[in-house]
């Protein structure tokens, strides 16, 4: 059977080039980074070029690039990682209601600390209002964290209005930008924020690998204690494949085959009008304009998103509800509980997100398959009435 | 086997219920030798959802919807190289099972939930799903026999061939539609059959002990989960009442009638030289009755909600055997039919401690003829 991966905002399959430029530090060029010998020069060199060429992608400088395990620590590096150090009696921090679970539930974390959260809401079309984040500075505000496009509908927000706002008041701002890498440009200037998180396997690179972006002078503390890696930011021998990994990814991503990018949004526009065109009541979540080029969140009335994907799945698409990142089964998501979907609504909606390895094959097989599995469960949905054509 | 993972061809047309224990992994290693099949797991309840009544992690393990039991589950479908998926069921099961539950409890009943889950979750939403990715019908890892009989064109439900095993009396309340779409691999097997089966196989399970409580209260805890129920829903739990001898003479105070069911011995917080029981529950005066253990036996019962597998038999009266628990041996009544699927029951002898709230259900030999809930237990 034909297997069609649409989950790329879940991981994404790992660059065959990302794969060679790893071979040797899995099977030879061993050594510890730290090690003052041959063998710990010799892959201390791989780590520093692969930082250079991260920060390459986010037109910073390598040495305010933090390598980490993922996404998530980076995320909870910059959020506890700015409170930790500073100084005042009263802390609060501004977020928003659709971020990812590594930024939310920090934020939950810290509330049972007693910091003050403030998790701004959204309009329907899943974007933060700049307005919104100034109205909710206060004097003891510490940090704003606002991811730069949504996992599960896609949004892209308002990054660089809310850093002015956050400069203007002299607040660091933090953004997740795991989902909008290699997507849309970033560039921490253009941006403006003082620390951003990247994820290497959103990028066709391996697993287990991320960076938190620190602009330069802004005090962090630690969340990992030990040796004096990372400029004593992050403690622990350095993932030596994993970085040499990340870097070729992120050399690849900031520069991108022509018409690459634009291929992906083809890819993505012809199976979005493919799927409005052929099957009956759907609807596009989220903002249909800002939004990544990659991205396609869909409502389809009267389905079960769950037995959606399964039945997809067993026919070889695999495609999602939202976030991969609960425990094997589904709770409503945040998310489209904050862009004022029912909980009917958002148990049918079903994210598609796509990549530079999907082929125009892979979206014609699953427009094939894909209004039949529609049909199929809205027949079994008591609730379900067939439009009667006029 | 393993090596089929990846290249199943024809979508499966048969589910299997999962629950990670020895018997539904044993059910699905026998289909998977015939026929694509499809591992699902209910996800009903979670553990952690009422840290008061959480259970340690020594007790967690082995339980129903136990992240450990998800675990076994998925990997048993991995070594079965077939495909396998977890479906959230959490917020039916709350409505139609946990709810009724508690409600019950404070009603001064004592309610049998597996036989809610199997008529409102297992075999009707997980058939549902099931029947959404293609699948027709489901198999569970149920000790007991589906027949089709062709010439009345209905399907007969008969007790596992291993009766100490029987599950039949949890299922009174299938239809013909559910059971239609039902299958029960192990009812022709015994236990030993099935885990000698499991470990021929080497099944990763095949040593797994035996689940015995609730699986929503592992801990068996019932009162405790209904007061952090409760509490959870900013519900006023049950208050603390008398406790009255059978002529009515106050003993002592009871801590709220849930933590009561008839026949009970322990816990009942008074001493009076010879063993006492529990042999009323009454909601309405919620008072707790005690005395011996000769009090406890009743001839006669009132039923509600019958459900018939077999069509019920025609006359006045009709004799049968009827079990008033999981664990009662059949003992021979006779059934009289009422309005709205209502039944009076007669035992030819006193049955110790009938409990409104568990299920009676009825019996011609091997034959599962229907059942229903038992409403109220009438005087001689």
């Amino acid at each position: 059977m034909r297997r069609i991966y649409l989950d790329n905002n879940a991981t994404t399959p790992l660059a065959p080039e990302v794969f060679e430029a790893m071979k040797p530090y899995l099977a030879s060029d061993y050594g510890n980074a730290s090690s003052i010998h041959w063998f710990g020069q010799n892959v201390k060199a791989a780590v520093e070029t692969a930082r250079e060429q991260v920060a390459r992608l986010l037109g910073a400088r390598a040495r305010e690039i933090v390598l980490t395990s993922g996404g998530t620590e980076a995320d909870n590096l910059a959020i506890f990682g700015i409170l930790g150090a500073a100084r005042q009696k009263e802390k609060h921090i501004i977020t928003s209601s659709i971020e990812h679970h590594a930024v939310m539930n920090a934020g939950k974390a810290l509330e049972q600390q007693g910091v003050e959260v403030t998790y701004l809401r959204v309009g329907s079309e899943g974007i933060v209002d700049p307005d919104d984040v100034g109205r909710a500075i206060r004097p003891e505000t510490v940090l704003i964290s606002i991811m730069h496009a949504n996992n599960e509908i896609g949004t892209i927000q308002p990054v660089p209005e809310i850093a002015r706002i956050a400069a203007e008041h002299d607040i660091y701002f933090h953004t997740d930008a795991v989902q909008s890498a290699g997507k849309i440009p970033l560039n921490v200037e253009e941006l403006g924020v003082d620390l951003l998180s990247l994820s290497a396997h959103k990028i066709h690179g391996p697993q287990g690998v991320g960076a938190l972006y620190v602009r330069r002078g802004t005090p962090l503390r630690p969340l990992l204690y030990g040796g004096h890696h990372e400029r004593d930011r992050r403690a622990g021998t350095e993932n030596v494949a994993g970085a040499v990994g990340f870097g070729k990814a992120a050399e690849m991503a900031a520069n991108p085959a022509a018409g690459e990018i634009e291929g992906v949004a083809r890819l993505r526009d012809q199976l979005e009008s493919g799927i409005l065109a052929n099957v009956p009541q759907v609807r596009i979540n989220g903002d249909p304009q800002r939004r990544l080029p990659s991205t396609s969140n869909l409502e389809f009335s009267y389905v079960e998103g769950e037995g959606f994907v399964i039945a997809m799945d067993l026919k070889g698409v695999a495609c999602s509800t939202g976030a991969a990142c609960s425990s094997g089964s589904l709770e409503p998501s945040h998310v489209m509980s904050a862009i004022r979907k029912t909980a009917d609504q958002a148990r049918s909606s079903i994210r598609f997100s796509l990549s530079r390895f999907n082929t125009m094959e892979d979206i014609q097989h699953t427009l094939e398959i894909l209004p039949g599995v529609v049909e199929h469960l809205r027949s079994l949905s008591p609730r379900y009435k067939k439009p009667v054509a006029v | 086997m393993a090596t089929q993972k990846n290249t199943i061809s024809t979508p499966p047309t048969l589910a299997v219920a999962m629950s990670g224990g020895v018997d539904s992994s044993t059910a699905a290693a026998l289909l998977a030798e015939e026929q694509p099949v499809v591992g699902l797991t209910m996800q009903l309840w979670n553990q952690r959802r009422l840290p008061a009544v959480a259970p340690p992690d020594e007790v967690r393990s082995g339980r129903c919807c136990s992240l450990d039991d998800v675990y076994d589950a998925r990997r048993v479908a991995e070594f079965l190289g077939i495909p396998y998926y977890v479906v959230n069921f959490e917020q039916n099961f709350e409505q139609q099972v946990v709810r009724p539950f508690v409600e019950r409890y404070l009603a001064g009943e004592t309610p049998i939930p597996c036989s809610l889950c199997n008529n409102h979750i297992k075999f009707d939403q997980l058939i549902r799903t099931a029947r959404s990715i293609g699948a027709e019908r489901v198999a569970t890892g149920h000790y007991a026999r589906i027949l089709y009989d062709s010439a009345t064109h209905r399907y007969r439900l008969l007790k596992a061939v291993d009766e100490s095993k029987d599950q039949s009396y949890f299922l009174f309340g299938l239809t013909q539609e559910q059971l239609s779409r039902s299958l029960f691999p192990l009812g022709d097997m015994t236990k030993a059959q099935v885990r000698a089966l499991a470990r021929a196989q080497h099944l990763p399970v095949a040593e797994k002990s035996e689940s015995q409580e609730i699986c929503f209260v592992p801990t068996g805890d019932y009162a405790g989960f209904i007061d952090a129920y409760l509490s959870e829903q900013k519900q006023k739990s049950a208050s603390e009442g008398p406790l009255v001898s059978r002529e009515g003479k106050l003993l002592g105070r009871h801590r709220g009638i849930h933590h009561f069911t008839l026949g009970q011995r322990k816990g009942l917080g008074v001493a009076v030289g010879q063993p006492l029981y529990v042999i009323q529950v009454d909601a309405r005066k919620n008072q707790v009755m005690v005395g011996d253990d000769k009090d406890l036996y009743r001839r006669r019962l009132l039923a509600r909600d019958l459900n018939w597998i077999a069509p019920p038999k025609s006359g006045d009266w009709f004799e049968v055997s009827a079990k008033i628990r999981s664990t009662h041996p059949p003992a021979s009544a006779r059934v009289r039919l009422g309005a709205e699927a209502a039944a009076q029951v007669e035992f030819a002898e006193p049955q110790r401690a009938i409990t409104p709230g568990q299920a009676v259900v009825f019996y011609d030999g091997e034959e599962m003829l229907g059942g229903g809930w038992v409403s109220e237990v009438l005087p001689d």
